[in-house]
């Protein structure tokens, strides 16, 4: 086996190497797909494309065409354009369900790591008694009680950010409530209400952004999944997660049924989390208020 | 050592009783009467009404909740409507599906992790390091149900080695049960391994950097014994914790791969109840579920103790 | 000496690669040790001392480039395959390093530590180990040795870690031991009793040692030789009781003053060396100790003094200036 090499360091402080590296081509190459893809979901109406809901059952499945650049599906429906208005019903849950946990989850946080104590005790011992239910199971549970719909999807989802948030928002509370600034704005008698919205909402912001952009990726993936099985969006409406639950059927004739929307899907979720992660990594309220 | 035990076992009783509660509240406040769903077309006001005295849904919710809670406490989660199986029955029959395939899937995700980790550590900052670092990122950003799919179109569909769907019992064909479990098995792993890498790396690289095993080194003790004793005994620690984190998830997390890949696990127990309706059934798993996910983080805890003798010590 | 030496540092230079430049940590040194002697290294910290004993046990950083020869026991441990390396380690190669509580393991037991370098090098089994184990602790003087074996570092005193690290290197009854500062983190009633500790097991196995430390007081007494080191090189090196009869460097009067004196009046004010030591990414035209040298002169910033031989091959100095006068002390 060959012998370790060890790195005995003689006290000089390397600056960590990603963060030079991580504003690198990656990370604009995923602002970049960011910005396409909203754009495409947000004009989908006015591009010139085909109907994605118009059947056309002679050339069901069809190959790329001039007609269909991206070939139909197994209901004679344009993919490209399907792939698009699935981007627009991906894209606003994704985008909207963590406004949710954002917000509230946000709120409280920020209160239980100001005040402490007994409210900071109950909200945590909350929110980790909301954790141990398996989420997947309680957006199910209330999609299935409650109806299919867009708005249920979204409100579910983004209850289930709630927790998330919220610890991220109460770590850097925790964080910064020590700093000589907002001890310096009690001393000066700032109410709790300004402190909280002057000094330490915009350093909590900039974490609570990073994370807000993780967990767009990640209601993606989980609105994906539920759609995959028929029990997210309702149908006739499709997402990428539904198309490629539909695909599915397909795989052994025309397998990019469903690696279409899972290509688009996959590069999606990889541009948040990349973007996310950078903006993570660069604004840990550790390193430094703004 | 029990104080210890005895401090961490308080804080659980509480959080139990409130994840009953709250199951509790969530299976009753849902719309839909469950008297009219149990007769469905046979519904007559009478009926309803009797049902309902006799199932004693006319009683306050505080009632139900202390009646419901005392026959749990006393093994008895209730019987479904549906199919006449106790909740005990039916969980049973599931149970070992889903552990069976969340057993595999966590050794089969440690199995590719801890091995990469232990690499990357070792040559951290090299071209490897960096590629498999970056694979692992970009390994998270697959959501299970793509690996699935992939992974069937790969195996099943073109190659024919493996069957994309189905389920045979250990007992009966010992084979059969392991090659029907290792498409599924093998897309929670994919999806387990990044995250254990990852911790399990940066963990090692700080251990690595440790004076003691510099001393380890001097003393001319064979590489593998230190990263595998030195090295990674340390890191176990979060490696612990990870794994048992993992587990208490995926106990959650398989219901998309059970229901992919038709395994009779919990997961689909579940969505089948929503489907159905069943709330009694929905109701006990729910709980046992939950449940299972707080205790195994109180054992993970312990676990924690049983490794860093400085915390069994009270130092650390 | 007539027989060559254990240990022969040979024109060795270590180079550390930073963000800020080339760092010469180690710059040309030669030092000899022979068998059953024992050298004392003296410097501040930053003046390279533990770099050497890291390039002599080749556990330099990766990026660490070194130049030169170490010859030990006959091979040269620069060019050694890793293997051979690895077997001499911990074997006829022992080190102690400044901090017990950072050089064992905290999550394996002291028993654990032990036996296992017994079990690598001398291939005991089990029992043969564990008796083994139980008799080092008890020569390095730790009560209840066989308790200890049990028992995790943590739950030791500092002084009582050093001594099991101590028995942990002297083991496998090695050559040449290296301690690098052994009783820096230690409480000053303990320091003399650890470091008699390491007199007395060295001359009983007439065991090679090299003594690391930045007091000067330290090696009085305890070495044969003393090398004196700044800025990466050896500025002086002599027989110990001629070097504190006789020193000639500057630094080394300064360093010798700087120790704080049991029958000094009251209040006397510590004598400490002014200015820093110099950044090693910057290297100084001319002496290195010049900025803070009270004899410097013209010719001090301008050339780099090397090595010559004083009254005696054995005594040399690197310095235009030295201080030739009897002026040092009885050690």
């Amino acid at each position: 086996m060959a012998t370790l090499e060890l790195a005995i360091d003689e006290g000089f402080a390397i600056a960590p190497v990603a963060r030079q590296r991580r504003l690198g081509p990656l990370f604009w190459a995923a602002i970049g797909w960011m910005i396409f893809i909203f754009v495409a979901a947000a004009l989908a109406n006015v591009l010139p494309l085909p109907s994605p809901t118009d059947m056309d059952m002679l050339e069901r499945r069809a190959p790329a065409s001039m007609l269909h650049w991206l070939g139909t599906d197994g209901l004679g429906r344009d993919e490209l354009s399907r792939l698009i208005f699935g981007a627009r019903i991906s894209l606003t849950v994704g985008l909207c369900a963590p406004v949710i946990g954002i917000t509230i989850g946000g709120a409280l946080g920020m209160l239980a790591g100001y005040f402490r104590g007994r409210f900071e005790t109950l909200v945590v011992g909350s929110m980790d008694v909301l954790l141990a239910f398996p989420p997947l199971i309680l957006a199910l549970a209330v999609t299935a009680y409650l109806g299919q719909s867009i708005l249920n999807l979204t409100c579910i989802l983004g209850v289930l950010g709630i927790p998330a948030f919220m610890r991220v928002a109460r770590a850097a509370t925790l964080t910064l409530a020590r700093r000589e600034f907002v001890i310096a704005a009690q001393a000066l008698g700032a109410s709790h209400a300004r402190i909280l919205l002057r000094e330490l909402l915009p350093n909590v912001f900039l974490p609570l952004l990073a994370f807000f952009l993780l967990g767009v990726a990640v209601t993606i993936v989980v609105e994906g999944a539920l759609s995959f099985l028929g029990l997210g969006v309702p149908p006739p409406i499709s997402s990428w997660g539904s198309m490629i639950g539909e695909g599915r059927e397909s795989l052994d004739v025309a397998p990019r049924l469903a690696f279409l929307p899972a290509i688009m899907m996959f590069l999606t979720v990889l541009s948040f989390n990349l973007v996310g992660d950078t903006l993570r990594a660069l604004t840990d309220p550790r390193q430094g208020a703004l | 050592m029990l104080g210890f035990i005895a401090r961490r076992f308080l804080y659980l009783v509480p959080v139990l009783v409130a994840v009953s509660l709250l199951t509790f509240l969530i299976a009753s406040l849902l719309p839909g009467d469950l008297a009219y769903v149990i007769l469905g077309d046979q519904a007559t006001p009478e009926k309803v009404e009797a049902l309902r005295h006799d199932m004693g849904l006319d009683q306050p919710i505080w009632w139900r909740y202390i009646s419901w809670l005392g026959h749990v406490l006393e093994g008895d989660f209730g019987r479904s409507f549906r199919t006449g199986q106790t909740v005990l029955q039916a969980v049973s029959e599931r149970l070992p599906v889903s552990l069976e395939l969340m057993f595999l899937a966590e050794i089969l995700g440690l199995a590719i992790g801890v091995p990469l980790a232990i690499a990357c550590a070792v040559r951290s900052g090299s071209a490897f390091d960096r590629f498999m670092t970056g694979s692992a990122f970009g390994m998270l950003s697959v959501p299970t149900f793509l690996s699935a799919i992939l992974l069937i179109y790969l195996f099943a569909v073109q190659l024919h080695w493996l069957p994309a769907t189905g389920y045979v019992p250990f007992e009966e064909n010992p084979i059969d049960n392991l090659r029907f479990f290792v498409l599924p098995a093998l897309t929670l792993a994919l999806a387990e391994w990044p995250g254990i890498m990852r911790v399990l790396r940066s963990d090692m690289i700080a251990t690595l950097q440790e004076d003691y095993i510099a001393l380890a080194k001097a003393k001319g003790l064979k590489a593998s014994r230190i990263l595998f004793v030195h090295a990674l005994k340390p890191s176990s620690l979060t490696l612990i914790t990870i794994t048992g984190i993992n587990i208490g998830r995926l106990i959650g997390g398989a219901l998309i791969v059970e229901t992919i890949f038709a395994l009779p696990g919990i997961g689909r127990l579940l969505v089948g109840a929503i489907y159905t309706r069943d709330l009694i059934i929905l109701q006990g798993v729910v709980l046992f579920v939950a449940g299972g996910f707080v205790l195994m983080n109180f054992i993970v805890d312990m676990l924690y103790a049983v490794l860093d003798p400085r915390i069994r010590h009270g130092h650390a | 000496m007539s027989e060559p030496a254990l240990l022969s540092v040979e024109n060795v230079s270590v180079d550390l690669p930073t963000p800020r430049g080339n760092l010469r940590a180690v710059d040309h040194v030669d030092l000899k040790v022979g068998a059953g002697r024992t050298l004392g290294i003296v410097g501040e910290s930053g003046c390279g001392k533990t770099m050497l004993s890291r390039a002599v046990l080749q556990l330099l950083p990766k990026k660490a480039k070194l130049s030169g020869r170490v010859m030990f026991d006959g091979q040269d441990l620069v060019r050694l395959d890793p293997e051979r390396l690895r077997k001499l380690r911990g074997r006829s190669l022992a080190v102690v390093f400044q901090d017990p509580m950072t050089s064992l393991n905290p999550v394996l037991t002291i028993g654990t530590q032990l036996i296992e370098t017994l079990q690598e090098h001398l291939e005991l089994d089990g029992h043969a180990a564990k008796k083994r184990s139980v008799e080092l602790l008890a020569a390095v003087g730790i009560p209840a040795p066989e308790q200890r074996l049990t028992q995790y570092p943590h739950q030791l005193s500092g002084g009582m870690r050093q001594r099991v690290a101590i028995a942990i290197a002297l083991s496998c009854e090695p050559k040449l031991l290296i301690a690098d500062e052994p009783t820096t983190a230690l409480d000053v009633t303990i320091q003399a009793q650890i470091l008699d500790l390491l007199a007395r097991e060295q001359r009983r196995r007439h065991m090679a040692m090299i003594l690391i430390t930045h007091d000067l007081g330290v090696v009085a007494g305890r070495t044969n030789e003393v090398a004196v080191m700044y800025a990466g090189r050896v500025v002086e090196r002599a027989p110990t009781s001629a070097l504190f009869r006789n020193m000639h460097m500057p630094y080394t009067q300064a360093l010798l003053a700087a120790i704080p004196k049991i029958d000094a009046a009251p209040h006397t004010p510590l004598s400490a060396i002014s200015g820093r030591p110099p950044d090693p990414t910057r290297p100084i035209q001319g002496c290195s100790f010049s900025p803070r040298c009270r004899f410097a002169a013209g010719l001090c910033h301008r050339e780099k003094p090397v090595l010559t031989a004083a009254e005696s091959a054995a005594h040399q100095f690197a310095c235009f200036h030295p201080i030739l006068a009897a002026a040092g002390v009885t050690a």
